[in-house]
């Protein structure tokens, strides 16, 4: 692998940029791999990565319907935090923001993790009080997170509305200085190269069709570009995880429904953190180039189509033009949709299914881009060792049947 | 997306409240060994990507309960009935 740096850039420079070579091959799939990952989003790559690099697992592939890092992990509003309120979830969120602090150095990638802070506004009493025990639970889990007033919340973003007489007036935020947001495609491609340089396959434009079984174990997966026998499936594919399990009779506690984002033509800097408006359900940030990135709530029914309803972003820009008057007038320029795959309790599935050999890591719902490092790291542990990484456990299929739900419906950024 | 309430003609989707799956079937023993039944009422969806059958109510209208037949992928509506009629006639 050609390393980057600014040595190799100056060195290219001098060729007008001629000379770069690819970031990662296009091989044609083997017939046999010792684990196949379908779903090339940061999630899979990141599992890839990891099981080529801490478990020597490198005769893999990583199969993609479309082009990698083309669903959800291109589709998010990139905000990285770890404050929710479960143990269960604290200790992977917390694995994952960590090791984003350096994971450009780990990749060579400039992934631009900027840990610009993150405010999530409490803006009715029952909120306050919400936030108040997140806090608590955070503080004692070690997590550097705090309480901030009205006060503060207006020194960190001079263009909130912080009057007193508005409609959801701010009554303080729960800030986490550590958190921030991140540059989604250089994840996915960062993890891809790394993948790609350790041996792993990636395989674009390759759907898969089907799942052969011989009793109770996976043999293969049929797919566009033929059959390919293996021992280990590994199904990281978001909303589409339902459609794939299916393939193998497995069933999941998951539906998939679509999540919207949109950005603002750019303007100069107006907010260097994130905030995050739950009451209202809306979250913005702006990016490097300078546009205002706004999330909202996702919509109340089922979808396959990446489109969502036209409602769903109107509530949301009312909501934000409440909380910022200055962005009244802003055009937005472009609005898309995600399918993400809900669970009920609003946590993650990372588990070993009924059938052996299937794995399955998905329900990231509305949450999926904070936590691609960590997920991917206890995610490839459970595959290479075929049992449970002791942070992933808990996120077992299981949990469902034994009452045991890890209920982050409150602590969840938005309204779904 | 516009569904035809059967009282109150074509409506826009803001007016209706979506509650998922119509097809499934509440288990009505409450022995231990139906647990899975329960388990697969209670939790585990079809998920399906296609047509579907969904319970939708007229929250911002007539409020009645209503089954769509909806195409998940497009968006597509093949019918609209009143769950009474649904729960009778098992189509929409």
């Amino acid at each position: 692998m050609n390393r980057y740096s600014i040595f190799s850039l100056a060195r290219n420079a001098v060729n007008y940029h001629k000379d770069w070579e690819k970031a990662w091959r296009s091989p044609d799939p083997r017939p046999t791999y010792d684990a196949v990952i379908v779903g090339a989003g940061g999630h899979g790559l990141a599992t890839a990565y990891y099981l080529a690099k801490e478990h020597r697992m490198t005769n893999i592939a990583v199969l993609e319907k479309g082009w990698l890092g083309g669903g959800n992990t291109g589709r998010n509003t990139t905000i990285i935090r770890s404050n929710y309120l479960q143990d269960e979830s604290i200790a992977i969120y917390e694995l994952a923001r960590s090791l984003y602090e350096d994971l450009s150095q780990e990749l060579n990638y400039n992934t631009m993790f900027s840990p610009r802070g993150v405010m999530m506004m409490c803006q009715t009493e029952h909120e306050l009080r919400a936030f108040k025990r997140t806090a608590h639970a955070n503080r004692l889990a070690g997590l550097d997170c705090r309480m901030i007033d009205r006060a503060e919340v207006k020194r960190l973003c001079p263009i909130i509305n912080d009057s007193p007489r508005a409609r959801y007036p701010i009554l303080g935020a729960y800030y986490q200085p550590r958190g921030g947001t991140g540059r989604h495609d250089a994840v996915a491609w960062g993890y891809a190269r790394g993948a790609d340089d350790l041996g792993v396959d990636i395989i674009q434009n390759c759907e898969v069709t089907g799942i052969t079984r011989e009793g109770d174990t996976v043999t293969g997966v049929q797919t566009s570009k033929g059959y390919i026998k293996t021992n280990k499936i590994a199904v990281v594919a978001a909303g589409n995880t339902s459609a794939i399990v299916e393939m193998a009779g497995v069933g999941l506690p998951v539906e998939s429904v679509c999540l919207q984002a949109l950005v603002s033509e750019p303007i100069k800097p107006v907010i260097d953190c994130v905030v995050m408006a739950n009451t209202v359900h809306g979250y913005m940030s702006q990016s490097d180039k300078g546009e205002l990135v706004i999330g909202g709530g996702a919509d109340g029914y089922n979808n396959y189509s990446q489109r969502g309803a036209f409602t769903s972003l109107e509530h949301t820009v009312t909501a934000l033009v409440e909380t910022f008057p200055i962005i009244s007038r802003l055009r937005m320029m472009r609005i898309w949709g995600g399918i993400v795959d809900m669970t009920g309790d609003r946590s993650p599935i990372i588990s070993m299914t009924d059938v052996k050999g299937l794995y399955v890591n998905c329900g990231w719902g509305t949450g999926g881009f904070k936590s691609i490092p960590g997920s991917g790291f206890v995610f490839a542990d459970t595959i290479a060792n075929d049992r449970p990484h002791p942070i992933a456990e808990p996120f077992g299929l299981n949990r469902f049947l034994e009452g045991r739900l890890i209920d982050e419906s409150v602590a969840a950024a938005v309204a779904h | 997306m516009r569904i035809k309430c059967p009282y109150c003609g074509e409506r826009p989707n803001e007016e209706f409240t979506c509650l998922g799956d119509a097809s499934l079937k509440r288990p009505t023993s409450n022995e231990p060994d139906t647990m899975d039944e329960w388990f697969d009422y209670v939790y585990i969806r079809d998920n399906l990507k296609g047509r579907m059958h969904e319970h939708w109510h007229h929250s911002g209208g007539c409020r009645s309960w209503l089954v769509v037949d909806r195409d998940t992928e497009t968006h597509e509506i093949f019918g609209v009935t009143t769950a009474r009629d649904y729960n009778a006639k098992g189509k929409v």
